[in-house]
């Protein structure tokens, strides 16, 4: 009991002390509005990328030396084999990182080849040209989702443990973990997938809600950190979602994607509108996942810049009216992204259960004939 | 479109596959299983706390339906006992009565005789006995007025005078 008192006194500390350690940097160099716009746009812009190094804030001291908070991640590229590097080389993109006869330089948080003198060439369209090493960092979200999939991992099999020692008897967080897992179960995996196939799905839909649950929270504490906004975590998840809906797919989910009237008309019939029809089928094999992965990226990233751009209003007003205003209007916003960051979760869980219930569906091919009698009998 | 696939970053994309799936599969085993499991046989449990509950309700339902009904029999067949002794005894009272008035009747019946029988006995013995006395006292009667010769005399002038008068 004291103990989570003490954190959340921590937290409550840590959110109120966001915005002030942000305001800080966003303030450090400032010229006139118009410059203060441009680097609210920026600071967003790069908030809502990965970073190659955990910071939490970063200021202008008195003497106007950038002071960074936070600490350095390994880097790990293949460019002609793997290097493995501190990104603390690269000092936040200030300087020029040499690795084994190679220079990289980070630049808008991509590492880009270079020479000696960190010269960067650009297209006309002010895109860098430099090779891009692959790069398989442990960057900002690769530690979130490390550190959430441990958190995941410790609570559940705790939890587990404890309906061991307690026959079955949820205790402490599992309490208050119980329902949610019941609600998965009951009102999400069964009404869509069905009583016979939905355990075969429970682990998959239960790791995935808590884990965007977890991760959009961690992207509401003032760590900064936007792993679920970030398009590359949201494809994967609708990928493996898509992989596990196809591979799992039953004939009658193939019958219903390739031959979807059945019986119901002659094959001559069938090939005038197959042609459109089934190309439309496949089409939403894909569309499916896509949507999944696009809903969940656009929601959380465009709560991010609501909540960003509000709380960088406060530095374009700098009035009387206009801070408690926005820090108001982003506390608002902030509790509905608590609820967004729970929705977000359920959603993308409650499509998935759908799609494998599309996948696993089976049809009674009995069951047809069944419905149609008793309107052959009112006739 | 385009600033989408900028910011796709392979690495992270990779990255986030395989930890994932490596999650996915610890915690499938080490969580979402038995935790699954436990609920589920906790439920069972449940529902089977439940049935049991509901077939001992019945149980005792029935139990409790038996009981009325031995007890309603026990009462009937009390009732039914008391009313055959109740009228076994009207039947002895009445015999005994019935066997009772005959055979007073009857000894009655025989006292009266024998009475009878006995005074007729004792009347004929009475009569028997002053015939006796009567022939006694005449006989001491005529031997005492007969004792001497006037006496005798007497008594043939009286007979003789009897006989003339007549």
């Amino acid at each position: 009991m004291r103990t989570s008192l003490v954190s959340n006194f921590l937290a409550v500390i840590l959110f109120s002390l966001g915005p002030v350690l942000f305001a800080k940097e966003s303030s450090g160099e400032t010229g006139g509005p118009q410059g203060t716009k441009e680097e609210i746009r920026e600071y967003i812009a790069h908030h809502l990328q990965d970073s190659h190094d955990f910071s939490i804030a970063s200021y202008t001291d008195a003497s106007g030396e950038v002071v960074h908070w936070g600490f350095p991640l390994p880097v790990i590229l293949w460019d002609n084999g793997l290097k493995v590097f501190s990104s603390a080389r690269f000092h936040h993109g200030e300087t020029v990182a040499e690795v084994g006869g190679n220079y990289y330089r980070l630049y808008h948080s991509k590492i880009y080849k270079t020479d000696a003198g960190g010269t960067i060439r650009y297209d006309e369209d002010q895109h860098p040209v430099n090779q891009k090493p692959l790069d398989f960092s442990i960057t900002k979200n690769v530690v979130m989702m490390l550190v959430t999939g441990l958190l995941l991992f410790w609570l559940f099999t705790g939890m587990a443990r404890n309906y061991g020692k307690n026959n079955g008897i949820p205790m402490g967080i599992g309490k208050f973990f119980e329902p949610i897992v019941l609600y998965i179960r009951d009102d999400i995996a069964i009404p869509n997938i069905g009583e016979k196939k939905y355990s075969r799905y429970m682990p998959l839909l239960l790791t995935v809600f808590f884990f965007i649950w977890f991760l959009n929270m961690f992207g509401l504490t003032p760590l900064g950190v936007n792993v679920t906004g970030n398009i590359a975590v949201t494809t994967a998840l609708a990928l493996i979602v898509f992989l596990v809906t196809n591979f799992t797919g039953t004939r009658d989910y193939w019958k219903h994607i390739l031959d979807p009237l059945g019986d119901g008309m002659p094959w001559f019939g069938k090939l005038i509108i197959y042609i459109i029809l089934v190309p439309i089928e496949i089409l939403g094999i894909f569309i499916k996942p896509f949507a999944l992965l696009i809903r969940l990226y656009a929601n959380m990233t465009a709560g991010h810049v609501v909540l960003m751009s509000l709380i960088g209003l406060i530095f374009i007003f700098k009035s009387w009216v206009g801070g408690p205003l926005s820090f108001g209007l982003s506390f608002a916003i902030s509790l509905i992204e608590v609820l967004v960051a729970l929705l977000q979760a359920y959603i993308f869980t409650m499509l998935s259960a759908l799609y494998f219930g599309f996948a696993s569906e089976e049809h009674d091919h009995g069951h047809g004939h069944e419905h149609e009698e008793p309107e052959l009998a009112n006739l | 479109m385009e600033k989408l696939i900028n910011e796709f970053s392979i690495g992270l994309f990779f990255w986030q596959i395989v930890l994932f799936v490596l999650l996915l599969l610890l915690l499938r085993k080490f969580a979402w299983k038995p935790i699954l499991r436990a609920v589920n046989e906790r439920e069972q449990g449940i529902r089977s706390a439940l049935a049991a509950a509901e077939d001992a309700k019945k149980e005792m339902q029935n139990v409790s339906a038996d009981s009325e009904r031995l007890l309603q029999q026990a009462r009937a067949e009390r009732e039914a006992l008391l009313k055959e002794a109740r009228e076994i005894k009207d039947k002895m009272i009445a015999d005994a009565r019935a066997q009772a008035q005959a055979e007073g009747d009857k000894i009655v019946r025989q006292a009266q005789e024998s009475i009878e029988g006995e005074k007729k006995a004792a009347i004929a013995d009475i009569k028997n006995q002053v015939a006796s006395f009567s022939v006694e006292i005449a006989e001491k009667v005529l031997q005492a007025q007969l004792e001497n010769k006037d006496r005798q005399l007497k008594l043939v002038d009286q007979l003789v005078d009897d006989i003339k008068l007549r």
